[in-house]
């Protein structure tokens, strides 16, 4: 393995990527899941098409778009650099949020079907016994979706780890910056001499894969473990 | 406590249309699988919002469709038992128990209390996927009364069991009604648990109340009779335990000062037990039989008959101012040429009395 310093930093920031940009867009995930398979409101198809887009369009489509909202200039862009001082443009962050929208339509169609598959009985006898329709969902149907949330995030996890096309389209391929695993794989691979390191990356891109995977199936069978009893 | 309830709400193939006021005590929605008693339940929790109607209860308005009120569940105080435990598997017994349990100096039996009255000392920390079906309905019960509720709803809470656990359940039942006082809507198709526990009953047919009021009177009534409970139904007798013969293992009780004998030793000598007896099981005679192996004979003072669309007629009988019927044929009453105001024998084969359909008053 041919790793120095500047490998490892781009593992570094890979993994940063993808777990930022995977949980922070988790409770967005939620609560999209939610609506989609309990709400039934106007414009619910337009929801459903909306999250459901990244996974149909081209990625380079997905990172022009991104560019144009989220760019310096662009209108969501300049919303988030005033209010929170959260720029995306060409910095990890924008990586992230790339990694997010490319990885949102897997992780909410997972807790879409575990939603879908919490038997509504045991939210009704909780309402019965006087507890609110927030306090229902903390208690009873988020514990009881959970092993489908851990699918969601696991799924979601790998494809953000392995996003390329709107990445490289929106924060470019800045070594330190914006370079994450696959955008430094087809870096190596352009240059001569350096299929050694090219060859490393994908190494550890099937070992962070692999480990994500058989982490989660080991969870959701202590999770079941628990739900069948002592 | 009062519970006021007049809703309207369609159904798959029928219309609920159910006016009725409830006071203390058990009150049983009896009737047919498929005659909207579960939908009345929910439209009372709160579960079900039905299309027209108010519910109101102890002053409360719960529902009231034309002034808007619609309250959720939640904020509704009414507990409520379902046909299945409704345990969340992902918590213990423990926690199941204490999900809407209110503080104790409100509640009329405490945690510590109800536990012991239950029995689920020794479930506590088991999760409710390694309980039996009659433990986890018992949790349910004890889940719903420690979230104090001012009503409880049960929907048939034992059908889901066989015949020994709920033999088993329903001492539990008949502690919790004679101990906390709380006023019950309790769901059945089972005669035998209505009888054993209900105080009122209201009889659903289609969606509708055929008839309500007393248990006693109602489940003895002709129109009942012709409407649900024709093969099952024959009436419900007082009667006193007045003594137990080890030898011949039967019961001797009164009713009023007919000593009549029921198999097995049942109930406790000097207290008062509810007979059913099965309207199929009633042979009238016009004089007193000498030289018969029944033990059981009434006279009694026919006070009506009913006849229905089939061959079978309904004889109402009194006996001692308690009533029960006869089901015979249209051709015995031909013969034995019955009317209403006769004086008549009624032989009662003993050994349709079983210990399921003794109930203390």
């Amino acid at each position: 393995m041919i790793l120095g310093a500047a490998e490892w930093a781009i593992v570094g920031l890979s993994l940063k990527v993808a777990v930022i940009g995977v949980l922070a867009s988790l409770p967005f995930g939620i609560l999209a899941a939610y609506a989609l398979a309990r709400w039934r409101f106007w414009g619910r198809e337009l929801l459903n098409l909306l999250v459901h887009l990244p996974l149909v369009l081209p990625p380079v489509v997905t990172g022009y778009l991104l560019l144009v909202l989220f760019g310096t200039s662009g209108p969501l862009g300049r919303f988030f650099e005033a209010t929170l001082g959260l720029g995306f443009a060409f910095r990890w962050t924008g990586a992230a949020l790339a990694a997010a929208i490319m990885a949102f339509p897997l992780m909410v169609r997972a807790i879409r079907l575990a939603l879908e598959a919490v038997d509504p009985k045991f939210e009704e006898a909780a309402s019965t016994l006087g507890a609110s329709r927030l306090r229902v969902f903390l208690t009873i149907t988020l514990p009881l979706m959970a092993p489908g949330i851990l699918a969601g995030v696991i799924l979601a996890f790998a494809k953000a780890l392995g996003e390329f096309g709107a990445t490289i389209t929106f924060v470019s391929n800045i070594p330190g910056q914006t370079q994450t695993l696959p955008t430094a794989i087809y870096a190596a691979l352009q240059v001569p001499g350096r299929e050694g390191v090219a060859l490393s990356l994908i190494v550890i891109s099937v070992v962070l894969a692999a480990g994500a995977l058989i982490a989660s199936e080991w969870l959701a069978r202590a999770m079941r473990k628990r739900m069948e009893g002592s | 406590m009062s519970l006021s309830i007049s809703i309207r709400h369609r159904l798959a193939g029928f219309e609920l249309q159910l006016d009725a006021d409830l006071g203390a005590g058990v009150t049983a929605i009896f009737g047919a699988s498929g005659a909207g008693k579960t939908s009345v339940l929910r439209c009372v929790a709160g579960l079900l919002t039905p299309d027209e109607g108010r519910i109101e209860m102890g002053g409360r308005v719960l529902f009231d469709r034309a002034k808007g009120i619609n309250l959720p569940p939640s904020a509704r105080r009414i507990g409520y038992v379902f046909q299945e435990p409704r345990l969340f598997p992902h918590l213990s017994v423990a926690k199941n128990l204490t999900y809407g349990m209110r503080h104790s100096d409100e509640l009329p039996l405490d945690f510590d209390a109800l536990v012991e009255l239950l029995g689920l000392g020794h479930l506590l920390s088991r999760r409710p996927a390694t309980l039996s079906g009659g433990e986890g309905q018992r949790v349910a019960l004890g889940r719903a009364l420690l979230s104090n509720p001012d009503l409880l709803l049960m929907d048939e809470p034992l059908s889901a069991l066989d015949q020994r656990r709920k033999e088993d359940l329903l001492p539990y039942f008949e502690q919790l009604r004679d101990q906390t006082k709380l006023p019950i809507l309790y769901v059945s198709h089972s005669l035998s648990e209505v009888t054993r526990l209900a105080d009122q009953v209201i009889l659903m047919e289609d969606g509708k109340i055929a008839a309500s009021g007393p248990v006693a009177a109602v489940l003895s009534g002709g129109e009942t009779q012709a409407a649900v409970t024709r093969d099952v139904a024959g009436g419900l007798l007082t009667v006193t335990i007045k003594d137990h013969d080890k030898a011949d293992g039967l019961t001797q009780a009164l009713i009023g000062s007919q000593p009549v004998f029921l198999p097995g030793l049942i109930g406790k000598i000097g207290t008062r037990m509810r007979l059913r007896i099965d309207a199929r099981d009633v042979t009238l005679m016009l004089d007193k039989p000498q030289k018969i192996s029944a033990l059981n004979i009434l006279p009694a003072t026919i006070t009506q008959l009913h006849e229905g669309p089939g061959s079978g007629v309904l004889v109402q009988l009194d006996h001692q101012g308690q009533s029960f019927t006869a089901r015979l044929t249209r051709r015995s009453v031909r013969e034995l040429g019955l009317s209403k105001g006769m004086n008549v024998y009624a032989l009662l084969k003993s050994m349709s009395v079983t210990h399921d359909h003794v109930g203390p008053v």
